[in-house]
């Protein structure tokens, strides 16, 4: 998969810091704001994947490797988990034991930001990693049998 | 009637044009346009509903799924669907039509005067009523609501989740659960009272993406490369 036209690669340059701000703020807003963890995590993912599509798999094999999404994946599930186990520091699966704060406030209601950091980790990573799959994939078996006249 | 309703409605006819268009063209690739265009009506129709956090899950997730979609469908090389059309699957199809339209009529048009006894729009199951005495923590004293038109359980929400210090302190010294003093009730629900369904959800996606994983992977296709049969 080559990339994209001189055009896309620039806006692409212009707006992907933007699409991961914003992918960034509703994950850490999200329990303030509508948003959350999933939101987020697609947001942040489909900026990575407007970056593949604009750069190729090149750029993809030497920054955003598919053994760092798969790493991703793994550590929000064990992130989220280990919030989970937090709980029974107060005697139960899932407690929210740390201090709720004032409601509005970044640093408010307890355990919900760590979780929301831990999906939004997950789900972004998750999904990249989706993608690459697909494209890194079809690349491998489009080499193998060219002569079918698949392009990657 | 209520402005937002008629655009419901004008939705709801956009949503079900695109539907039977996807379900009916012989291009695939207009196919799968046609369920992104479903896609993003049904995020407007929960944004008018007052679900931003619902709006703005299924634009983001509808945006990535048509990229992966399209992508598959422009390398593919055989472009439309060629099979016959079979009779019995547009006869369902209507027939669906059909049902939804006498269900749409009925809830919206007659539910004034109780009609196909359906609940009026808007007009919750779980109302505030029934959330308060469900939320309120154990051995709080009942809780007796005014008896106003129930609109949200937003309120009890209000009510229970959402405390000043030196309440939750109170509560903490009487061994009652900590209110979560989230400002977006949503998260509250999904991370902390039902924090459990949530992990059985991230369970899914991660299964999911192994199943992905296990299908994809390079080994199985070196290893199989000779025989398989992948189209």
């Amino acid at each position: 998969m080559q990339g994209m036209s001189p055009i896309v690669k620039n806006i692409t340059r212009l707006v992907a810091g933007f699409i991961a701000l914003y992918g960034a703020y509703t994950v850490l807003y999200g329990h303030v704001t509508p948003g959350g963890g999933f939101s987020g995590g697609v947001v942040l993912a489909s900026g990575l994947v407007l970056v593949v599509l604009a750069f190729g798999v090149g750029l993809e094999q030497s920054v955003l490797s598919d053994a760092a999404a798969k790493l991703g994946d793994s550590l929000g599930a064990l992130l989220f988990l280990a919030v989970a186990f937090l709980g029974y520091g107060a005697g139960m699966f899932f407690v929210n034991l740390l201090p709720s704060g004032e409601t509005g406030r970044l640093a408010s209601a307890g355990t919900i930001p760590i979780s929301n950091i831990a999906i939004g980790i997950k789900v972004g990573a998750g999904l990249l990693s989706l993608f690459v799959a697909l494209a890194v994939f079809r690349r491998y078996r489009a080499e193998q049998r060219s002569d079918t006249g698949m392009e990657a | 009637m209520d402005p937002v309703l008629l655009l419901l409605l004008a939705l709801l006819g956009f949503m079900l044009a695109g539907s039977l268009i996807a379900v009916e063209t012989r291009d695939l690739l207009s196919s799968v346009i046609c369920v992104g265009a479903v896609g993003f009506g049904t995020s407007l129709v929960f944004l008018l509903l007052g679900a931003p956090d619902l709006a703005l899950t299924q634009v983001v997730v509808e945006i990535l799924i048509l990229v992966v979609l399209v992508r598959v469908i422009i390398t593919r090389r055989d472009k439309t669907y060629t099979a016959s059309r079979a009779t019995l699957p547009v006869g369902l199809v209507l027939l669906a039509l059909g049902v939804m339209a006498a269900i749409v009529f009925g809830t919206l048009v007659t539910a004034e005067e109780g009609g196909l006894q359906m609940r009026r729009f808007g007009d919750p199951l779980l109302n505030e009523q029934a959330e308060a005495s469900i939320m309120a923590p154990v051995g709080e004293p009942e809780v007796a609501l005014t008896k106003t038109e129930p609109r949200s359980i937003g309120g009890a929400y209000l009510k229970h989740g959402v405390k000043s210090a030196e309440e939750a302190e109170a509560q903490v010294a009487k061994h009652l659960p900590k209110p979560p003093n989230a400002s977006n009730y949503v998260m509250a629900i999904l991370l902390d009272f039902r924090a459990y369904d949530t992990l059985g959800e991230a369970t899914v996606i991660f299964v999911a993406i192994i199943g992905v994983y296990a299908i994809l992977r390079k080994v199985g296709r070196i290893r199989h490369a000779g025989n398989v049969a992948d189209r």
